[in-house]
């Protein structure tokens, strides 16, 4: 479980100072998907960068199954990053072109595991390309090989493969057709209920955001604004913010039940 | 008469693959003032269909195969670079998905806002300058009289997309072709853009193409939509129509993949494998390997199905395989 109380992140620049995150607090349990919503720069990313580690905090805290992170030294961050993976949006920048889907994920899982032998290396990867869904028989391939939807599974094998306890997926479906979309969707879904992970989910697609997270949180200004179960602050939203945002949503207009 | 009448374009790309037939065979009308959408996944053939009325493909390895595309009595495909630029910019316009790439990092707002009323009206100087303010503050930017000498970087997002309606409209045009315009933008800032468009569209009285992969947008926004699969339409009718009685197999793929459309937990609807290869000749329907809402062992096989109007207004590619209906699971 991940619990986040009353983080921030400040930085100072020439114009004073930007509270790209403001007192944020909230829970991610195991096996549960929280989605957080807000336009750009609301500070989704700095607020996901900082439970990445990869930023340090103003204050507050952060906690992995009540493990204090924000005191840890930097080498401890670095084991404990294993614990956290992302999930981009470009699947076509975020796997390297020079390395075989092979290779890509055997680093990965040897983040975990340390020296293992070839077989055993060739065995998880292909366990790992079946979860997601493409054929072990590929994992010679390179990149540019695969279809943009093929690629945005490798880069979710990728994040699976260190065994990590939470995943942050940063608008991971908004490059990608409908079509290719709902594969992936349905990928994390059953991912979700698999491996009992921990998700926080960024998009701002407020239709995918509904359909897909338990919970749904709204940032404004580097403040939530409102947060609960989906459906909530889907069909009855308290907070202006949220309803002008899900005003904007442009709405299918339905004429009868298909 | 139709502002706009294309009829069976063809664009295709000479490549060491092969003949790549992107765009065979579409036709399309459009009227005065009208919304006309296409939409289709990546690699359609969507953005080609647009880029050919403008005479903005690559040539080679590129080219015109086939069709006429009459605007105001002039064949847009056949009338020459000359022609054609008397008419892009000023009578047909259009915007892009990326702002930022469309827009010229090196020159200040006022000189790109400007330069289309230089070519085409030869309105110059101040006046130029003053009718250029004017538009800016139309489609929303506060400060316009000093943000006009501010360069694209200085702008957000939102806002460069809207000096780049701005600029498309300059002119006031018969016709905008916009290009997925609020594909790389947040929702807040897509309503404002696709709300501006609209009033815009209302104000000049302007015609308006849209192509994007968005059926929310679609539904919003266009009175009419072609889709498009394989470098041609698969179906054509009016918003409502499309959405309330999909008839072709595609388009209920598409319309059953949306979360929208979606109870929460149930499984949405993929459509497997990938759009065919156009290098190769199609010979049949080009759904069919992966028509799961249809019957594709009733797909055509040895020709390509044709448009056929089912009711007034409502065409679709007449395929047995993808017309037909699965009874649900």
């Amino acid at each position: 479980m991940l619990k986040l109380t009353d983080l921030t992140k400040h930085f100072h620049t020439k114009h004073g100072i930007v509270r790209a995150v403001d007192g944020v607090s909230l829970t991610v349990p195991n096996g549960k998907i929280l989605g957080l919503v807000g336009e750009s720069g609301c500070g989704k990313s700095t607020l996901s960068r900082c439970v990445m580690q990869l930023l340090p905090v103003s204050s507050g805290s952060i906690k992995l199954n009540d493990e204090e992170l924000t005191i840890l030294s930097a080498k401890e961050v670095r084991r404990h990053r294993l614990d956290f993976q992302m999930v981009f949006q470009d699947p076509y920048a975020s796997l390297n072109p020079r390395m075989t889907i092979f290779a890509t994920l055997a680093e990965a899982v040897r983040q975990r595991h340390g020296k293992i032998s070839k077989t055993e290396a060739t065995q998880r990867v292909a366990t790992l390309l079946e979860t997601v869904g493409i054929a072990a028989k590929y994992m010679q391939k390179y990149p540019h090989e695969f279809s943009g939807g093929q690629r945005q599974r490798i880069a979710i094998a990728r994040a699976i493969a260190p065994e990590p306890k939470l995943i942050i997926a940063d608008e991971p479906v908004s490059a990608l057709d409908v079509s290719i979309q709902s594969q992936i969707l349905n990928l994390l879904r059953q991912l979700q209920r698999d491996l009992d992970l921990g998700m926080i989910f960024i998009s701002h697609d407020l239709g995918v955001v509904h359909y897909l997270a338990d919970n749904i949180a709204v940032m404004y200004h580097g403040k939530l604004v409102e947060t609960g179960s989906a459906d909530d602050v889907f069909y009855r939203p308290t907070n202006d913010y949220t309803k002008q945002l899900l005003n904007a949503v442009p709405k299918i207009a339905r004429h009868s039940d298909v | 008469m139709p502002l706009l009448s294309v009829n069976n374009l063809k664009t295709y790309f000479d490549t060491r693959a092969g003949i790549v037939r992107a765009v065979d065979g579409v036709s399309l009308n459009v009227e005065k003032e009208q919304s006309v959408g296409i939409v289709g996944e990546s690699g359609s053939g969507k953005s080609v269909t647009c880029y050919s009325l403008l005479g903005l493909i690559p040539m080679p390895p590129g080219r015109i195969a086939g069709g006429t595309a009459m605007y105001e009595g002039t064949d847009l495909l056949s009338c020459g670079e000359k022609t054609l630029r008397t008419i892009r910019g000023k009578r047909i316009s259009m915007i892009f998905q990326d702002p930022m790439s469309s827009l010229n990092p090196y020159m200040k707002i006022s000189k790109q806002l400007t330069e289309p009323l230089e070519i085409h009206d030869n309105i110059h100087g101040k006046k130029a300058r003053h009718l250029a303010i004017e538009m800016l503050e139309k489609v929303g930017i506060k400060d316009a009289e000093k943000r006009i000498d501010s360069y694209p970087h200085e702008f957000s997002g939102g806002m460069r997309q809207r000096v780049m309606i701005a600029m498309a409209l300059i002119t006031k045009p018969d016709l905008l072709i916009a290009d997925e315009p609020t594909t790389a933008l947040d929702v807040t800032v897509q309503k404002q853009v696709l709300d501006l468009i609209k009033d815009m569209q209302r104000d000049l009285g302007t015609a308006v193409i849209f192509i994007t992969h968005d059926l929310g947008v679609v539904s919003e926004t266009c009175d009419e939509v072609n889709v498009m699969y394989a470098g041609r339409f698969v179906e054509s009718t009016t918003t409502k129509d499309l959405f309330s009685n999909p008839l072709h197999a595609y388009t209920r793929a598409l319309e059953a993949s949306i979360p929208a459309m979606h109870s929460k937990g149930e499984d949405l609807h993929t459509i497997p494998g990938l759009p065919p290869d156009l290098t190769k000749p199609l010979h049949g329907c080009s759904f069919k390997p992966r028509n799961l809402l249809g019957d594709a062992s009733l797909c055509l096989t040895d020709q390509q199905p044709e448009l056929v109007e089912t009711t007034p207004g409502h065409w679709v590619q007449d395929c047995p395989g993808c017309r037909a209906v699965r009874k649900s699971e």
